[in-house]
């Protein structure tokens, strides 16, 4: 047979440029030069430096604090000024960030755990685990979270970082399980994933290999969101009582203790709540440069 | 062509296939009870339109039929067991190693996320616990095999940076990657350009040859047919209406669909004036087929018979020969009341 000798150059072969790619790295080629995503990444990366050593930032004691400094207006030297027992506001609310990044990330980790698995499992198999689990997510979607927090959290007496993102896991994870749902549910039935049956692969390995990589992005997306959305949870729920306690060190309760004193002094109430608010937008902003960078719609 | 005589045990053999779809009109049968025979080291060819059924009766071969469809009866016998009454896990185990499929469009049928040199490592890591760097190498060897120029420098990249025709390359490879006895490919050549699609033929016929494996092609292309195929099972309607040597349907149909299919492709015999002529109608929904013989509607040579009752695969020309044991499929059939009649006679 003189096939064999036939040519291997292929008439319509395009030379396209090496260069490693794929979904994943076509997002960060998109994201590294995108400013929307960098300075929010920018941020984060202080802030979690600042949760993890504050310090870095500060040297004075948060909790060192001199009555006779109560109130003080911030100065050269005390940027942030004193609360009202005298302590350093600036270290205090470097110290605050270490709360807000906890429970940003460790709820949405919980909660992306729990909605991972669920909504793969719905989406990937359908039928009766399908129906299950969507009308089990669609009566929890029903309950009112603030009101079912605060529920949770008078019944439980909880005042801790544990309990806090307990609670808002279980109020979390049903968005989130029916974004992951609907993503596998499009992915699954892509060639790629009949075409790895076809070559012998078993569920599991479907399910890690070829739906996972391809369908988590809006959940990265979201998972990013929510962390901004959580740190103000938090801190609403401190605000109101049900969260942190004093003496934890929390933006929360930094602006519960703020409000009486708002008009005599403003800076109690301006700086954590410049912190929290900055916090949660790098997150959101982050959310959707991510979302965009996926989408390849988007592009 | 060298091949292997269909006279040995077929390694696979599919007997009297239904596969159904429930869909919001009803119960749809998209395959009616097909049946063939594919020898190692022969290639087989299943020639229809779409909507015939060719592709449901190859992902029914495969086992990949998913809800709202339904294989309902007939059997599938590898090497001689039937993977119909087998488990789950059984059928998952034949699937890569004895049973591969290559898909239409390789673009979609390859993992975006992954290297190539990933996703047929993979295969290698998986099924024959090899270490990374070994089922790498095995990649590089199976990128040279199906020819991928620059073999071991393309192994890192991934499917979008490869050409159409480079991808079926990459998609064969994978398919090959396990040394399956049965190599199922779905319009292999339908989502490439014209150019590419006789090279990936021909890999497809070395490969088939180099390694003794089946190869059942699913195409509606009478010129892959007359290219590849050592023998054809034409569909229709979900039914096979003619089947036999390539050579010998080709010259002489003995049905009225296949004369009319080659009636409707120019044959490209220099210096003579043609005339397409197309088959008139439609094909049928599969959701109203026809009673008696499927093709009735459209057919040019039909009788009174042909509107009540279903001709069965039956030898042309006299007599209707039926083979004696119902299981049998005999070389040369057809299923058509008048197939001694079709080519002889003005319709």
């Amino acid at each position: 047979m003189a096939l064999a000798d036939s040519p291997v150059v292929e008439v319509a072969e395009e030379t396209a440029p090496v260069r490693e790619a794929g979904l994943w790295a076509d997002a960060w080629r998109q994201l590294r030069r995108n400013p929307l995503f960098l300075a929010p990444a920018v941020v984060i990366i202080l802030l979690a430096v600042m949760a993890v050593a504050p310090g870095v930032f500060t040297r004075t004691d948060p909790r060192a604090c001199d009555l006779s400094h109560s109130l003080l207006r911030p100065t050269a030297r005390h940027w942030f000024g004193y609360d009202l027992q005298g302590c350093d506001y600036y270290a205090r609310v470097v110290h605050g960030a270490r709360v807000s990044m906890t429970i940003g990330v460790a709820t949405a980790a919980g909660t992306a755990l729990i909605s991972v698995v669920l909504g793969m499992l719905a989406g990937f198999y359908g039928g009766a685990v399908d129906t299950l689990i969507a009308r089990v997510t669609d009566v929890w979607f029903a309950l009112p979270t603030f009101l079912g927090a605060i529920v949770v959290l008078a019944v439980l007496g909880g005042n801790g970082l544990a309990p806090l993102t307990l609670v808002l896991v279980l109020f979390g994870w049903p968005t989130m399980t029916r974004l992951m749902r609907s993503s596998v549910l499009a992915v699954r039935d892509m060639e790629y994933v009949t075409a790895a049956r076809a070559l012998g692969a078993g569920d599991l390995r479907l399910m890690t290999r070829h739906v996972l990589p391809n369908a988590v992005a809006p959940v990265v997306v979201y998972g990013a969101i929510r962390v901004g959305i959580v740190i103000a949870a938090e801190a609403t729920l401190s605000y109101l009582g049900l969260g942190l306690q004093l003496p934890a060190i929390s933006w929360g309760l930094m602006i519960a203790t703020a409000q009486p004193r708002l008009l005599s002094a403003p800076h109690l109430l301006l700086f954590p709540g410049l912190f929290l608010s900055v916090t949660v937008l790098a997150f959101i902003l982050l959310g959707d440069a991510l979302r965009d960078a996926f989408d390849p719609r988007l592009r | 062509m060298p091949s292997i005589p269909a006279s040995a045990d077929p390694v696979l053999s599919v007997r009297d296939l239904v596969v159904e779809f429930a869909t919001a009109d009803g119960v749809v049968s998209a395959v009616n009870g097909v049946g063939f025979d594919l020898a190692a080291g022969e290639t087989l060819a299943i020639l229809g339109e779409s909507g015939s059924g060719k592709s449901v009766t190859a992902q029914a071969v495969m086992g990949l039929i998913e809800r709202p469809g339904r294989v309902v009866g007939g059997t599938v016998r590898f090497e001689g067991r039937d993977l119909l009454a087998a488990s789950a896990e059984e059928r998952r185990r034949v699937r890569g190693s004895g049973l591969a499929m290559v898909f239409q469009d390789p673009l979609s049928a390859l993992n975006p996320v992954w290297s190539v040199g990933f996703q047929i490592g993979e295969l290698f890591r998986v099924h024959r616990s090899l270490s990374r760097r070994e089922s790498r190498r095995r990649a590089v060897e199976l990128l040279e095999r199906v020819r991928i120029p620059a073999a071991a420098r393309r192994v890192g990249e991934y499917p979008h940076q490869f050409s159409g025709g480079m991808r079926q390359r990459v998609m064969i490879a994978m398919a090959l990657a396990l040394d399956p006895k049965v190599l199922i490919a779905d319009e292999p050549t339908t989502a490439l350009d014209v150019t590419v699609q006789a090279q990936i033929l021909e890999l497809l016929d070395e490969l088939r040859a180099e390694t003794g494996m089946g190869l059942l092609l699913i195409t509606h292309d009478l010129g892959v047919v007359a290219e590849t195929a050592d023998r054809v099972a034409v569909m229709y309607a979900g039914r096979v209406v003619e089947t036999g040597p390539t050579d010998a349907v080709l010259a002489a149909p003995a049905h009225p669909y296949t004369e009319g299919l080659l009636a409707s492709v120019p044959r490209g015999q220099s210096g003579r004036e043609e005339r397409l002529r197309p088959i008139a109608g439609a094909p049928p929904s599969l959701a109203r087929i026809p009673p008696g013989c499927p093709f009735h509607p459209r057919c040019p040579y039909v009788i009174d018979r042909c509107r009540t009752e279903r001709p069965p695969l039956a030898a042309p020309g006299s007599g209707q020969e039926k083979p004696r044991n119902p299981r049998e499929i005999l070389p040369r059939s057809a299923a058509c009341w008048r197939s001694d009649e079709v080519g002889r006679v003005e319709p």
